[in-house]
């Protein structure tokens, strides 16, 4: 009885949860201008936000946000992952300094962290677009590099590295034959996560993308929806963000659970 | 003895090393900056007087950390029960219903306000304060449940056993030894609630047609129109409670928030 | 004793220093081709890191490597030639048994062809053949061990390393590898430097010892040297058993130790002065009439050891003794025992008391071990430099570390026959040398307490 009640209370709590989100993938599936009026089963949504039936400014919109994405989430692996084999072998006072910088970005509210880049920009008289939106989206994706990197190092042997030194490798090839493919899947949960952030962010984007016209995705809905219509190809749009992002993480998590698996096997 | 700095590898964070003091540690440091200069950059505190006198900065910052703190209460009152039956194993055992209360924490929060106002829209109820608050809790209810289901995970479950054998009610043990040893979750979660509540700007813009105005707006609208200097000094004031609200949780609240990645 | 057309490494004033801590100091070694030469020594006292600034992964802080003649020093690891044995074998979890094995051969872009064929001869040396394709992780401690040693020889290296190579084995299993190491070193004909910590297996291996402490090298020697005439109580204590106790020399080929006086073969000590005597447990004779014997005791405990007893002995004169023996003898019985003069090894005292180096303060108060002391009579100048002495057994230990005038940790005891030897190390990092009958166990902190009397100043120029 109790687990009844308790159940209950559970699935009461996620259909509030998932509500919006479910009605927004009903509706994508419907013609209507409107949000909530239902005209019948269909496709359209979908068809036009593919074939191009949309404003150019959307479409950029989705390309801009997955190149930065892309770009921002590349950058951040390679210097995430060479950052957090030097802290790895760091001691003392400075890697306490480091870490402490490096944690900055992921406790720093979106805005803090948006506003104080644009400052850094205006100041240095950069003018802002599409680069240093690329370089904001770098700057506070690379600390969760670090975080997933981290613990791959800190499984490793470290003798293996002067193993590979010892049988003849310069440490350039030590690094590529030996170290990478150690903290590979690391790397690769980094990048997942440093692309999923970069997508999904919209406050450090609206601070440094400057006045040239540059939209994300984040910034086109908020632009869109303070006109008062919500474009309905965002709908479908919607919904696919969210089924890729239910994916990337669900891949995430199945390689966290076989790691921890794996590792209590040894 | 000559050695070859790339064959340290304590150098090879140098390059992030670099990095991190150009786009964190001096970016901050400009807030600062800006915040105790004017617009001819000498040094002043007309930024801070500025937001002392003008009333309707002050009456919006205190209006926020009022959302705030409802905000935080409700997201308490609806999330310890829900974190409580998920680390109960007596009544709830699957894995999955935990994951799916997660995983909204990752959804675009401009996706999820979005479809908040959507839903509204459907069931025909006004926007306006009271859509703000439900908005609110709705978008931060994850990060609430999240750390107080881990703490509430990793407990040892023989001290309440311990508590039932010595003789206290169900009742008594839950106040006396479950609620204390959830504290740690709790106040992290609270950082992960409140947190974000006083710094958003988009969502009580869309939440409430713009009828209702928080802090993190004013600190935007104010930064848009080019008084970077007040924008700045809001932002450092906004700092400043963050960091009071920090100091109440602890270490372990870090520790939470790095183990966040699901 | 190596001429240097076969040193094939010399090392040269090497010291090293992590922070305030000396690792190393001054250390000076020979190493002849084709010699298995171990580094003995307990954890802590630099054997570790000699053996990784021969392979390069560390830089000394002075001094020189010589390899062949040339100077390696600056040579970085992946070309010198020579191989490491790691402790934790540190093969590359995502390579198979092969591709670990073929490692260093395919990046020395040796055909193809001839890499298959060292890895099959290097696996055969190991025992290990047909396990070429076997994922590491699946191997146990032993065979992962076997592939580790597989992967260094196959490069041919000129020395070999091997760092407590077989001390995550256990017993049965060690004393195979022992065997197969030994084997291994006489087939190849390359010089093996190895790194224990295990006496017994140095002795078992080794061409030539190394006994190490404190970052000091404190006997060279070869493994029946180094047990039968160690040059200090350090490396007796280490060693084997043994009884190292308090005596005096009183002539050439006389020594007085436990009370008595026995017949011995060293020369050359002076007449009269204090000296460290070593006996082997196995070289007291026991026999059950006590009328006959040099000396008399009571047995206090019997234990079968395998092979041997081993008993602890009363003397006449009240010092404990360990006997090994062949035959037991009952507990609380009388016996006699001696000792032929070839078996008691005399060694000079390193010292004889504490001395420390100091200022004065005022009258009667000095400045030593970072603290203020108290002492009587003396009535120098203030601030002038002098020395302290303190006997060893003037030196007062006390549990509440609070209670002292400064504090210790006890890092090494000895046992004397009837009291124990202590160093004790201090929070400024000096030594004082303890004798004590109160029983400490190594890592005590104590309370470090020295009464005026008892404290000699003597002027420092």
């Amino acid at each position: 009885m109790k687990k009844f009640f308790a159940q209950s209370y559970l699935w009461l709590l996620l259909s509030l949860l998932y509500a919006p989100i479910i009605i927004i993938g009903v509706f994508s599936f419907t013609e209507a201008k409107v949000l909530g009026n239902w005209t019948g089963f269909s496709t359209k949504l979908y068809t036009s936000l593919f074939s191009g039936g949309v404003s150019n400014g959307l479409l950029s919109a989705i390309e801009n946000t997955f190149t930065i994405a892309i770009i921002a989430a590349a950058v951040s692996t390679v210097l995430g992952s060479i950052a957090a084999i030097g802290i790895h072998n760091m001691r003392g006072r400075k890697r306490q300094v480091i870490t402490l910088l490096n944690n900055i970005p992921m406790l720093n509210p979106d805005i803090i962290t948006g506003i104080s880049l644009f400052l850094l920009f205006v100041s240095l008289g950069i003018s802002q677009g599409y680069t240093t939106v690329v370089l904001a989206h770098i700057a506070f994706c690379t600390p969760y590099v670090v975080l997933s990197v981290m613990p791959r190092l800190q499984q490793m042997n470290p003798n293996i590295y002067e193993a590979a030194l010892d049988l003849g490798a310069t440490p350039f090839q030590a690094l590529r034959k030996i170290i990478i493919p150690e903290i590979r899947p690391g790397m690769i949960s980094g990048f997942i996560l440093a692309f999923t952030l970069s997508i999904d962010d919209f406050a450090v984007t609206i601070f440094t993308k400057g006045n040239e016209g540059l939209e994300t995705l984040s910034t086109f809905i908020y632009a869109d929806a303070r006109k008062g219509g919500l474009t309905p190809e965002l709908r479908p749009l919607s919904t696919i963000i969210f089924v890729t992002v239910l994916l990337l993480l669900i891949i995430i998590n199945v390689r966290a659970r076989r790691a921890a698996r794996k590792q209590g096997n040894i | 003895m000559k050695v070859n700095i790339f064959s340290r590898r304590s150098s090879w964070a140098l390059p992030y090393a670099i990095f991190l003091a150009i786009f964190v540690a001096l970016p901050l440091l400009l807030i600062v900056i800006y915040a105790f200069t004017n617009g001819a950059g000498e040094f002043s505190l007309d930024n801070f007087k500025k937001f002392v006198i003008q009333p309707e900065a002050v009456n919006t910052f205190i209006y926020s950390i009022g959302i705030a703190l409802v905000t935080t209460f409700l997201c308490i009152l609806l999330g310890y029960p829900a974190a409580y039956i998920l680390s109960n194993k007596n009544l709830n055992r699957s894995q999955t219903t935990v994951l799916l209360f997660i995983l909204p924490m990752w959804i675009n929060i401009l996706v999820r306000t979005l479809a908040t106002v959507a839903l509204f829209d459907f069931m025909h109820i006004p926007l306006g304060e009271g859509a703000l608050i439900f908005g609110m809790v709705y978008n931060f209810l994850p990060f609430m449940i999240y750390p107080i289901y881990n703490t509430l995970q990793k407990m040892d479950h023989s001290l309440i056993e311990a508590a039932e054998d010595l003789g206290a009610k169900p009742s008594t043990v839950f106040w006396k030894v479950t609620v204390p040893l959830s504290m740690p979750g709790i106040t992290s979660g609270i950082m992960m609630v409140f947190m974000p509540t006083i710094s958003t700007f988009a969502i009580a813009e869309l939440l409430t047609m713009n009828n209702i105005k928080l802090f993190g707006t004013t600190i935007q609208e104010n930064i848009n129109n080019g008084m970077w200097n007040y924008g700045a000094a809001l932002s450092l004031i906004m700092l400043v409670i963050i960091g009071i609200t920090s100091l109440f949780s602890d270490d372990d609240a870090q520790s939470q928030n790095e183990g966040g990645i699901i | 004793m190596a001429n240097n057309s076969d040193t094939i490494i010399k090392i040269e004033h090497l010291s090293k220093a992590f922070g305030e801590k000396v690792v190393l100091d001054d250390i000076n070694l020979d190493i002849r081709r084709g010699e298995f030469i171990t580094l003995l020594g307990p954890s802590g006292c630099g054997k570790t890191t000699l053996l990784r600034m021969i392979a390069g992964f560390l830089q000394p802080d002075s001094g020189v490597i010589l390899m062949e003649g040339n100077d390696i020093s600056e040579v970085p690891p992946h070309r010198r030639p020579l191989n490491t044995v790691f402790q934790r074998y540190a093969l590359f979890p995502h390579l198979n048994v092969y591709d670990n094995i073929a490692f260093g051969l395919k990046l020395n872009k040796v055909p193809s062809a001839e890499i298959e064929s060292r890895v099959r001869k290097a696996l055969k040396m190991v025992s290990m053949t047909d396990y070429e394709d076997r994922d590491v992780n699946s191997l146990s401690g032993g065979q992962q061990q076997r592939v580790a040693i597989a992967r260094a020889i196959v490069n041919r290296p000129k020395v070999l390393l091997l760092d407590e190579p077989l001390a995550a084995l256990d017993l049965k299993m060690r004393k195979d590898m022992q065997m197969e190491l030994k084997q291994m070193h006489s087939e190849l004909g390359i010089t093996f430097i190895y790194v224990t910590h295990d006496q017994e297996e140095a002795l078992t291996l080794s061409d030539t010892v190394v006994v190490m402490s404190d970052g000091k090298i404190q006997q060279i020697g070869s493994p029946i040297d180094i047990y039968n005439e160690p040059v200090n109580s350090f490396v007796a204590d280490f060693i084997g058993e043994s009884n190292i106790l308090n005596g005096t020399m009183v002539h050439d080929r006389e020594v007085e130790f436990i009370g008595h006086s026995f017949e011995c073969v060293d020369e050359g000590f002076g007449t009269n002065i204090p000296v460290d005597v070593v006996v082997r447990p196995e070289d007291i004779y026991i026999i059950a009439n006590a009328e006959n014997a040099k000396f008399t005791g009571v047995v206090k405990s019997c234990i079968f050891k395998g092979v041997h007893y081993e008993m602890f002995v009363e003397t006449d004169k009240g010092y404990e003794l360990i006997i090994q023996d062949y035959n037991a003898f009952d507990v609380d019985s009388t016996v006699g025992m001696f000792i032929k003069p070839n078996d008691i090894h005399v060694m000079q005292k390193e010292r004889t008391c504490n001395t420390f180096e100091g200022k004065m303060l005022a009258d009667n108060k000095v400045e030593i071990l970072g603290a203020e002391f108290e002492c009587e009579n003396c009535t120098l100048n203030e601030g002038e430099n002098i020395y302290a002495t303190i006997n060893f057994d003037r030196v007062e230990l006390l549990d509440n570390k609070e209670d002292g005038i400064v504090m210790g940790e006890v890092v090494f005891i000895l046992y004397k026959g009837n009291h124990y030897h202590l160093t004790v190390l201090t929070d400024d990092g000096e030594k004082i040398y303890v004798d004590t009958n109160d029983i400490w166990d190594k890592g005590d902190i104590v309370g470090i307490s020295i009464a005026p009397s008892d404290l000699h100043i003597t002027k420092r120029v």
